[in-house]
């Protein structure tokens, strides 16, 4: 028995020592965002990446010749002060903003400009060694770039391109110094130095990224004095920390867990980004050549379900290609096909289709796929319910890619796919037009071509006046919605949670995280 | 004695060299590539050419092999492309946290199981062996990364009183106290199973060596029954806990993958999992290899100790 006693001791010692010994976790400090990513990042070289994970850091530690106006899409100065565009579209020269520095204080000019589009653009440069830089193609269409004087540059491109102005606001643009390029070669990724609200302290691996204030910040000092930026891949553990008060902010809230930050001490933040979810529909083979069998599908997929039910209310109905993110080039009038079964069932005998068979690709998971078995359960049972036989193939995000961009001929007849862009010519000029079939290097997975289509997004690249654009771009969505080469399932709401202890913060349609304004107490 | 270590570490160049054939074999044949999953939506084929000339990945299969086999052997593990940092640094900075993760585990599961299987054999069908029995079954039915959410659940978030993630706190000293405080949740739940395995294992070594009759002769001439307990019969115990220790030692280390996850522990299971995602190749190649080489290390440390204390065994 002497043994139990001893052992009884025992625990009833560490049991005391454990409560004795352990402080409540400490709060994280005032002036100090913590902020929970998805990942680690892969480098701090905004012309190096291509996560939005990263992208979130990069745009509080650089600047770009212009940026998106907060809550929009539509671009505004930053370190250019103005720019003209010549008649043919061609040729841009921007002003820049004087006094500003690279946080390694070097200046920032005209030179420092034509070095970050020689580095990415230029094999022959010769720091074109640091890459590679997988998004340079945003900018292939520019034939040269010239540094006038000090403060003027100019852009030359090999033909009109209007979404130039928008990529250059993307993350691609934005602008290093050439210095910390130079000083840093390879390892520049890790040692970041650009104009932005905050300078980059420090990275340590897998733990954490702090960045702090830049006091001589030309848009005004930020309010806080840090970021801490701290990967966390796992979902249910970011939300525990969130819970538990370990970061101030996360990102990309599983909607299953929304539940968990109503009150009080949480805020919940939301915004519609510039994403589509949809399905591709093989054009070339199978039930889907027949458009009423397309439209069929679209009336008999439940899409309010699908955003309410499986995604929480954390997308919206998608009505057409474009979403509505980019207001300037959206069509209002444009309606989502309702959910009407009958109407459904209606198309299909007209069509002369009996229970026609689908093959059904499906993904694991991917960036923007939201919840993508979740959403293709459900959508195989609305299809099921009107009379189609689907048949589900689920494969891995790498594999589905690899299955899906080659084409859709001999493998599906349909696939779940989503994209994220900058620009509304984007996604419509990779995935909808003729000359973007797999087979010249585009991602028309499902052969949809219409030459009206292809002759207004061709029109819409060319056009630099912005009104005339969104009229190409408005058209194409009626023809496009009509037409239903895709089943047009969802906008992605993005949405973060904050602390009470956060103020200021709002979440931007481009995706990007702003931290400038933000405050905490 | 000598030549015995040297051919062990000669017939391990072929075990490496497989290893290493099988790893980049693997990694080729599983569809995606590393450009692909780099551009994400912007794969064209255009630009996945493009960035594969870039990475090194035109070049014929059998070619990239050697090159990064001999790379490899004069101590150069390549580049990961998610992380834009030297492989080695990488892998070395994981494999170090795994090893605390798992050797703490190993500590607490050898020292709880043993005490647990020697108060259960001590008291056989007593309450204290029913009570242990049944923590230690519950403890083995518990998947470690379903015990690993509900410890956050309860610890980190309702009570506050632990960190619910990572190695180190993101501001402050890295000192033992807060690397232990981070590692308590994680340990305790890695080390559950493999506790509730050994305690079991011990409990019926024990209960054998208690029936045998030096036992009852250490008992006649006045032992004290702690001292049989510990003393005598957990020492004749151990010759056959000691290799259960082993194979728990492996199942702590891999099993470490979940836990890694759950806890976002920075160690090399996770890192894996994360860059298998990715097509990161070298990254993967590059771990394989390294914790291949040291399970095939360990193995020969292992097999030339067991030759040196062993007699019989034949060098």
């Amino acid at each position: 028995m002497g043994l139990l006693t001893w052992t009884r001791r025992a625990v009833l010692g560490g049991a005391a020592a454990l409560a004795l010994g352990l402080p409540a976790a400490a709060q994280t400090p005032p002036g100090v965002l913590v902020v929970g990513q998805v990942a680690e990042p892969q480098a701090l070289d905004p012309h190096a990446v291509t996560a939005v994970n990263d992208f979130r850091i990069l745009m509080n530690v650089y600047d770009g010749l212009v940026r998106y106006a907060s809550g929009t899409l539509e671009v505004e100065p930053a370190l250019a002060t103005d720019w003209e565009i010549s008649d043919d579209g061609t040729v841009y020269t921007f002003n820049l903003r004087d006094g500003v520095s690279f946080h390694d204080g070097t200046p920032f000019n005209a030179e420092a400009v034509v070095f970050n589009f020689e580095r990415m653009l230029n094999e022959d440069h010769p720091y074109h060694d640091t890459g590679p830089f997988p998004l340079s193609f945003f900018f292939s269409a520019v034939e040269s770039v010239e540094a006038l004087d000090d403060l003027t540059v100019q852009f030359t491109l090999s033909s009109p391109y209007a979404p130039f102005l928008s990529n250059l606001a993307y993350p691609t643009g934005l602008i290093v110094s050439p210095q910390a390029v130079m000083d840093n070669g390879q390892d520049f990724g890790r040692n970041p130095s650009g104009t932005g609200a905050f300078r980059f302290v420090e990275w340590r691996s897998n733990e954490a990224v702090v960045v702090e204030r830049n006091p001589d910040y030309w848009d005004g000092a930020p309010e806080l004095e840090a970021v801490v930026f701290r990967p966390i891949t796992d979902a249910n553990t970011r939300v525990a920390e969130m819970l538990s008060g370990g970061i101030d902010l996360m990102v990309e809230v599983p909607p299953v867990a929304l539940s968990e930050f109503q009150g009080d001490a949480f805020n919940v933040v939301e915004q519609a980004g510039p994403h589509v979810w949809f399905l591709i529909l093989n054009m070339r083979e199978g039930p889907f050549t027949e458009q009423a069998v397309r439209q069929a599908a679209n009336y008999a997929i439940n899409k309010e379900a699908l955003v309410n039910d499986v995604l929480e209310g954390t997308a919206a109905v998608a009505a057409g290609p474009t979403p509505p993110a980019f207001a300037w080039a959206y069509n209002e009038d444009l309606d989502p096909y309702p959910y009407d079964p009958d109407r459904a069932r209606e198309l299909l005998a007209e069509a002369g289709m009996e229970a026609p068979e689908v093959t059904f690709y499906v993904t694991e998971g991917g960036s923007g796929m939201l919840d993508p078995v979740a959403m293709g359960t459900a959508i195989q049972a609305d299809l099921e319910a009107v009379g189609f036989d689907v048949t589900i193939e689920t494969y891995e995000w790498n594999t589905f890619l690899g299955r899906v961009n080659p084409g859709l001929e001999g493998e599906a007849d349909m696939a779940e796919m989503a994209w994220m862009t900058n620009d509304p010519d984007t996604l419509p000029y990779l995935t909808l037009r003729t000359e973007a079939m797999p087979d010249n290097g585009g991602f028309n997975s499902g052969y949809y071509s219409n030459p009206e289509v292809d002759a207004l997004l061709e029109e819409a690249r060319t056009a630099t006046d912005q009104d005339t654009r969104a009229a190409l771009y408005r058209e194409m969505q009626t023809i496009v919605q009509e037409d239903a080469p895709w089943v047009f399932v969802a906008n992605w709401v993005q949405n973060a949670v904050t602390s009470d202890r956060v103020e200021n913060f709002a979440l931007e349609p481009s995706f990007f995280l702003l931290l400038d304004d933000v405050v905490k107490n | 004695m000598a030549g015995y270590i040297l051919k062990r570490l000669l017939s391990a160049i072929p075990v490496l060299f497989g290893i290493s054939v099988i790893v980049f074999l693997i990694m080729a044949l599983i569809p995606g590539d590393p450009a692909t999953a780099i551009l994400g939506s912007f794969a064209t084929p255009e630009n996945v050419e493009r960035l594969n000339a870039d990475l090194g990945l035109d070049k014929p299969k059998w070619q990239q092999f050697f090159i990064w086999l001999g790379n490899m052997l004069q101590g150069d593990f390549g580049r990961s492309f998610a992380l834009n940092r030297p492989v080695l640094d990488e892998v070395l900075e994981r494999f170090g946290a795994t090893l605390v993760l798992a050797g703490t585990s190993f500590v607490l599961c050898s020292i709880l199981g043993i005490i647990a299987g020697v108060i259960s054999a001590a008291n056989q069908y007593g309450w204290a062996d029913k009570g242990i029995t049944f923590v230690v079954l519950l403890g083995i039915s518990i998947p470690s990364f379903f015990l690993g959410m509900m410890m956050i659940l309860i610890f980190a978030v309702q009570l506050r009183v632990l960190p619910a993630s990572g190695m180190w706190p993101i501001y402050g000293d890295h000192n033992l106290w807060v690397l232990l405080r981070h590692l308590a949740m994680p340990a305790l739940a890695l080390s559950v199973v493999a506790t509730g395995v050994i305690a079991r294992l011990a409990r019926s070594a024990m209960l054998e060596v208690l029936r045998q009759d030096f036992i009852r002769t250490a008992r006649a001439k006045g032992v004290h029954e702690r001292g049989v307990v510990w003393r005598h019969a957990l020492r004749a115990a151990m010759v056959s806990i000691i290799p259960v220790l082993g194979i728990q030692a492996g199942f702590v280390l891999s099993g470490a993958v979940y836990i890694e996850v759950v806890f976002q522990w920075p160690g090399i299971g996770r890192m894996l999992v994360d860059a298998i995602l990715r097509r990161d190749i070298l990254l993967v190649q590059g771990g394989v290899v390294f914790v291949a080489a040291c399970y095939v290390l360990f193995n020969i440390v292992v097999d030339v100790a067991q030759s040196m204390l062993d007699p019989r065994i034949k060098t």
